[in-house]
């Protein structure tokens, strides 16, 4: 039986499709365009297979009633956009904090403020690194096609569930309404994939949900199984319960970050797009490799080599990848639609800044006519 | 034989960070004789609670305790009922918590009439910041944020639950822990919302810029503002202003739960509820 299926759908659909069959069955959120299809979706596809849809009154409780159900132990996600990203900031901090997984799909549209409600724009990059206060380590990625959506979202359910932390999907107006054939794979294939949370078997007594190895994630059962224990958004203990003992918050804050770093083999995806024979190096992620894509093709049918690097997953960013490509390219050309918040994670990854940049942030997409002319202009 | 409370408490957390004589305690105990009375298991409630001193709340009781961001407390409980309809969810929020910066979750949590109950500590000010007027201040009183008196004016909690659409509304005071006990009990056995406003003391950072410096003065003065139902409904229009009734205020046991309202929605979704004309759907809700 073939592994794959074909489907005509937009990108929110395919993502509300993602969930529903990466085994989430709680969706919480508020309308916000131009993500509100992933919302119309859901409502249909989670009661389906007997899990819950929710409007809730904010973005706030959006999120926070998705991590309500996660911490009792059922995937749980959310989706909206950069205002509503803004909003949600306060709880994903929460859910980094006390470790509880999440997956926030973010469709990005034009900002600051309402900015532009139903155009394209990338300018959510730089926000989904940190979108709350304090010092953790988020993971995001970034679907850079239609069937991405669909295979991003389930791999972030995965992640989530592995690192024990929300996961950022990053969409955008284009991909999320756009409406064409994917092939993606069958239900049953990602219900193959699925890797559930860790959990703790032994003797009530001597569970201690954070109180694991320094580069590993908490282990939090679900609740009403006999583990009773205590989430909360302070620095905690082994119980999880607040503490302010010197060496107990330092070791907590450092595992955020190392529960991630050791274990990036796990996180990183990236695509290379005739590279290897290459001699301009463009990056680009999300709907704007679709354009670099063809770009390259018409470039290289009039004898310029050029090739993509696009990392899918954002943050934490490829940055060995990356630093091995500064060294090999002397062209490099950064391709993205804000004012260069990935540029200056590519300059920090290589550590040169004669890189070129090729930005927009006026709500419309890339052309493949606007990167052909700015590689024939600066190279 | 004395209550044994241990059998609920994470005794190895305490002592509690609750300023000695703070009416806290007395809901506390009061919560734990309820839970033992209706013989709920440890494993299945949950108690959220959101920031403040009566955020700290959940994390003295031994069951699945969550302590969440500042307000969020009803949005967090609403996740965890609809995911586990069959669990008994409680959360404790504090003034400024469930009626200033949570006030819209309150609100819809009480309109959708979700079988969570809400105990709303009420002790008049933000306690553990030290002194800021909160929403339920007292005109008049001093407080660190209106050195010169507070102007704004005071919230009636239960009103707004009222309107909002619980079902099941009360008020009780740490001066009568056996009401107090009561109350509680039959808020979790309700179904639907519960909303319980509990007016508590904070003689430290209320009652010291405010005349009634000891817990008893500031218990005094609770007593002074609060009545009986009974008897409030028979007092002048004018005096009924002043004063906040004690009791249950309402109780609707016929109004829908939303767990059950959704458990129709499943159904339909599933193919199993036939054809339902929008009339047909309007009368079974």
């Amino acid at each position: 039986m073939s592994k794959t299926r074909e489907v005509i759908a937009s990108g929110n659909e395919l993502a509300a499709m993602a969930a529903a069959d990466a085994g989430c069955m709680f969706f919480s959120g508020y309308p916000l365009t131009p993500s509100s299809e992933i919302m119309h979706v859901s409502s249909d596809l989670m009661p389906k297979k007997g899990g819950t849809a929710i409007q809730m009154e904010d973005e706030i409780a959006g999120v926070a009633a998705a991590i309500g159900a996660s911490m009792s132990g059922v995937r749980a996600f959310t989706a909206t956009s950069g205002p509503g990203m803004s909003l949600k900031a306060e709880n994903l901090g929460l859910a980094q904090m006390a470790e509880v997984p999440l997956v926030a799909i973010n469709v990005m549209r034009g900002g600051p403020s309402t900015g532009l409600p139903t155009r394209v724009a990338q300018g959510d990059v730089a926000q989904a690194k940190n979108p709350s206060h304090g010092d953790y380590k988020s993971i995001t990625v970034c679907a850079g096609n239609l069937a991405e959506c669909y295979t991003e979202t389930v791999r972030a359910f995965n992640l989530a569930d592995r690192f024990m932390q929300p996961v950022i999907v990053l969409l955008d107006e284009t991909l999320g309404h756009m409406h064409a054939k994917a092939v993606i794979p069958t239900a049953e294939e990602t219900e193959k994939g699925i890797v559930p949370r860790k959990t703790f078997d032994g003797n009530p007594e001597d569970y201690k949900p954070y109180g694991v190895g320094e580069d590993e994630p908490a282990v939090l059962n679900p609740m009403f199984q006999g583990y009773r224990y205590h989430y909360t958004g302070l620095h905690h203990d082994a119980d999880g319960f607040p503490t302010e003992e010197i060496e107990t918050c330092r070791k907590l804050i450092d595992r955020l970050f190392r529960k991630v770093d050791a274990h990036l083999d796990e996180i990183e995806s990236n695509e290379e797009y005739m590279v290897d024979d290459a001699d301009i190096l463009l990056i680009g992620y999300g709907s704007a490799s679709l354009a670099i894509k063809e770009a390259i093709d018409t470039l290289r049918a009039d004898g310029i080599k050029a090739g993509m690097f696009r990392p899918i997953t954002l943050w934490p960013s490829p940055e060995a990848r990356m630093h091995e490509l500064g060294k090999k390219f002397d062209k490099v050309l950064v391709v993205e639609l804000n004012q260069g918040q990935y540029l200056e994670e590519v300059q920090r990854s290589m550590g040169r800044l004669d890189i070129e940049k090729l930005t927009k942030t006026n709500g419309r997409p890339f052309s493949p006519a606007d990167i052909i002319e700015k590689v024939k202009e600066v190279f | 034989m004395a209550f044994n409370y241990d059998q609920y408490l994470r005794t190895n957390k305490m002592p509690t960070l609750w300023c000695w004589g703070c009416g806290d305690g007395v809901i506390l105990k009061a919560f734990i004789r309820a839970i033992d009375k209706l013989g709920i298991k440890k494993d299945d409630m949950a108690l959220v609670s959101g920031i403040g001193c009566s955020g700290r709340f959940s994390s003295y009781v031994d069951t699945n305790t969550v302590h969440t961001t500042h307000g969020r407390t009803v949005a967090f409980a609403t996740g965890i009922k609809l995911a586990n309809p069959d669990k008994t969810v409680v959360c404790v929020a504090g003034d400024g918590d469930a009626l200033a910066i949570g006030g819209n979750h309150t609100i819809h949590g009480a309109r959708r009439n979700i079988d969570i109950t809400l105990i709303l500590i009420n002790n008049f000010i933000y306690g553990l910041t030290n002194s800021q007027t909160s929403p339920t201040t007292p005109q008049g009183f001093w407080t660190v944020s209106q050195k010169a008196g507070n102007i704004d004016p005071t919230f009636n909690a239960c009103a707004l639950a009222e309107a909002a659409g619980a079902s099941f509304v009360a008020r009780e005071t740490v001066n009568n822990p056996k009401k107090l006990e009561k109350v509680i009990m039959e808020g979790i056995k309700h179904k639907g919302f519960s909303f319980i406003e509990v007016d508590s003391n904070c003689h430290i950072n209320l009652g010291r810029k405010n005349k009634m410096g000891s817990a008893m003065a500031n218990l005094e003065w609770i007593d002074s503002i609060t009545v009986p139902k009974k008897k409030w409904v028979d007092l002048p229009e004018d005096e009924k202003k002043n004063k906040f009734p004690l009791g249950i205020l309402k109780q609707d046991t016929e109004a829908k739960e939303y767990c059950e309202m959704y458990e129709e929605i499943k159904k339909a979704h599933q193919g199993e509820r036939g054809k339902l004309t929008q009339d047909d759907f309007a009368k079974k809700i």
